[in-house]
């Protein structure tokens, strides 16, 4: 108790002694923040609860997630040990279901780690550079802008082929435009203030005036806006997956499950609706978390 | 944006301003449309799909092939062929589906009408709803219809489409009856009307045929209602940030400080200066169910674009595919430059 008081007294110091202890008091605050807001711990807490269930998804399932048994096909919810019922081929939902979050949760790491790093590359390049190359990028930045994302990702996956890396490719060349918009905004209001002049004076060349003291001004606008986008993320993959283009069967990817149970949804309505309230569940966690996220952020932006 | 009382203009270039705007205008428009052509080009050209087999079939002579490969000019460099892909798209020839075996452009005005007629009821749902909950949300803030309408956004982010449309379909056409069930028409009502506009509730009306009417109504209200549950969720809440913006700002305290109704404060003078931005984001909302319907379409087996696209792209059709993304995102770029021009000319602070 004393030590966590000591601790928490460290944290909130009014004169942190150290460059770590703003920093880390910083992180703190603004945990506190967020955890005053009960609906984005409520997104934090559904999260957490979706993240363990893909990491320990062969502890938690009962069954094999691909192991077919045609004698209990179309099973109810609860029968026979099945807790989520059957498919129609008589794989286990509920098994399925945990493995199925592995692949969403895996989709959607790959895409933020590519999106958002072509996005800031794109936009401080052209931020910092201006001239005809920010003409040229922030046209084809334009151009992809210009494409309803499904459409464009559906045609990607048309010309390389259905599959779940594919699919990545697809939903990230259709999702960095934004966040290049937003990283060339911020690098025009960042380029042109005192400390750059002076680092340039020092003679640092232009890739590391943009690496090193650009992009770190640049992560927290992106951070927010990337929670914000991972519910869009998790929905355009589930709409691929449902429209046979993500990834494919047997993998017990959440939108390819509702789209082997919608043939039978007016009779056995289990097997489409329950992989739903799984995506759903997911991307109104995000979306809780990344409005909580955004008023701890980005204060300026009040959106109450 | 509240500060209305901002009047200087930039410094201005030694041509008249409208003419430099105009110029910049098209200019950005014809970029924007070569580029999305060359991106539909290019995706045609990475397909692992030989163009010359999927005409000619797999049996046909090496002579043959050769013939056609010349033909669809593909022994042409790769900016000639480009060049011969933009005069034809231009020219509105997007080549021949491979799938129906009739000019995409054939197939693609014969889809088209039944997405519109969709996407317009669907947003006009959005706006008839949306508008009015936004205005009450941000006028009541924090009350329970505040909540309500924080609530039905969210939901409308963070929902599935497609899962929706197939929880409605088991709901209210499955267990309760209520509607019809999908496809656009029943199979006694098809063929009565001739097409006019080829939007089904359009022609029905114009013909007097009302048993068709309310058949075609029984069979759009479920899909439609759906997409115009997406719009509501984005025009709500759109219009609760403007509205708060506006109400935020002080000659709505002056119009409250001389004594004017609530009604007149919200309607007669806040909800006046949103309606430009209004315009605007209604219309992006309409461009949005234009894609999001594509996974509707599938849900309802509605015969629009979207089934068309998805449906050619799975039979490796890609004429088809290529010719519905291309309409899809002209229009997309057309939505945008018309509420461009309509921030231009009706908003005075824009001058």
């Amino acid at each position: 108790m004393s030590t966590s008081q000591g601790l928490r007294n460290w944290l909130l110091s009014e004169e942190p002694t150290s460059r770590r202890q703003a920093r880390f008091a910083s992180w703190y605050k603004g945990w506190l923040t967020l955890r005053s807001n009960k609906l984005t711990m409520f997104g934090l807490y559904v999260l957490a609860f979706l993240l363990l269930c893909a990491i320990f998804a062969p502890v938690l399932a009962t069954h094999d997630p691909f192991a077919q048994d045609l004698g209990q096909r179309l099973l109810k919810p609860g029968e026979n040990g099945h807790l989520f019922g059957t498919d129609s081929l008589g794989r286990d939902i509920y098994s399925r279901l945990l493995y199925g979050a592995r692949i969403s949760i895996y989709i959607v790491l790959l895409v933020v780690m590519v999106a958002p790093l072509v996005g800031l590359i794109v936009g401080t390049v052209s931020g910092y550079a201006g001239g005809w190359i920010d003409v040229l990028l922030m046209r084809i930045t334009d151009i992809f802008l210009a494409f309803p994302r499904l459409i464009l990702a559906l045609a990607f996956v048309a010309a390389l082929g259905a599959g779940i890396e594919n699919a990545v490719l697809a939903i990230s060349l259709t999702a960095w435009p934004p966040y290049a918009r937003i990283a060339r905004a911020e690098t025009l209001t960042i380029r042109n203030s005192d400390y750059i002049h002076a680092i340039k004076l020092q003679g640092a060349d232009p890739f590391r005036i943009v690496t090193k003291h650009i992009w770190p001004l640049c992560i927290s606008s992106l951070v927010i806006r990337v929670t914000l986008d991972m519910a869009g993320i998790i929905l355009t993959a589930a709409g691929l997956g449902f429209l046979g283009l993500g990834a494919q069967p047997p993998s017990p990817e959440w939108g390819a499950m509702i789209s082997e149970g919608r043939k039978y949804i007016l009779d056995y309505w289990w097997v489409a609706t329950i992989p739903g309230i799984a995506i759903f569940a997911i991307s109104l966690a995000f979306n809780l978390l990344g409005d909580g996220l955004r008023d701890v952020l980005d204060p300026k932006e009040d959106n109450s | 944006m509240a500060d209305t009382t901002h009047g200087e203009g930039r410094l201005g270039p030694s041509f008249p301003p409208w003419l430099k705007k105009t110029l910049t205008t098209a200019a950005t428009v014809a970029a924007t449309v070569l580029g999305l052509l060359f991106v539909t080009f290019m995706i045609g050209r990475v397909m692992p799909i030989d163009p010359v087999l999927a005409v000619i079939g797999e049996r046909a002579t090496q002579e043959q092939y050769n013939q056609t490969f010349r033909d669809l000019g593909l022994d042409q460099p790769l900016l000639v062929q480009f060049w011969i892909y933009v005069t034809d798209v231009l020219q509105g020839d997007f080549g021949k589906s491979i799938r129906t075996g009739q000019d995409v452009t054939t197939d693609i005005g014969r889809v088209f009408p039944a997405t519109l007629e969709l996407a317009t009821l669907g947003t006009l749902f959005g706006v008839v709803l949306g508008v009015p909950l936004g205005v009450i949300a941000a006028v009541r803030r924090g009350s329970w219809i505040d909540q309500l309408a924080r609530f039905v956004g969210l939901i409308g982010y963070s929902m599935p489409i497609f899962w929706l449309g197939l929880v409605g379909l088991l709901l209210f056409y499955g267990i309760l009856g209520w509607v019809a069930g999908p496809g656009r028409l029943g199979i006694f009502y098809q063929g009565i009307v001739e097409p006019i506009t080829g939007m089904l509730l359009v022609d029905s009306a114009l013909r007097g045929e009302w048993a068709v009417f309310r058949d075609a109504f029984s069979h759009i209200i479920l899909p439609a209602s759906l997409l115009g549950y997406y719009s509501l969720a984005y025009i709500s809440r759109m219009t609760r940030s403007f509205m708060l913006e506006q109400l935020g700002s002080e000659y709505v305290t002056t119009a409250r400080v001389k004594g004017l109704s609530e009604w007149q404060v919200v309607w007669g003078h806040a909800f006046r200066n949103i309606r430009i931005q209004l315009v605007t984001v209604i219309a992006l909302a309409y461009a949005n169910l234009l894609e999001g319907s594509v996974l509707t379409e599938i849900i309802f087996a509605w015969p629009g674009l979207g089934q068309y696209i998805t449906t050619s792209l799975l039979a490796n059709d890609m004429n088809s595919v290529l010719g519905g993304t291309i309409v899809i995102g002209t229009i997309f770029v057309g939505i945008n430059i018309f509420s461009d021009l309509l921030y231009r000319f009706f908003d005075p602070r824009s001058k």
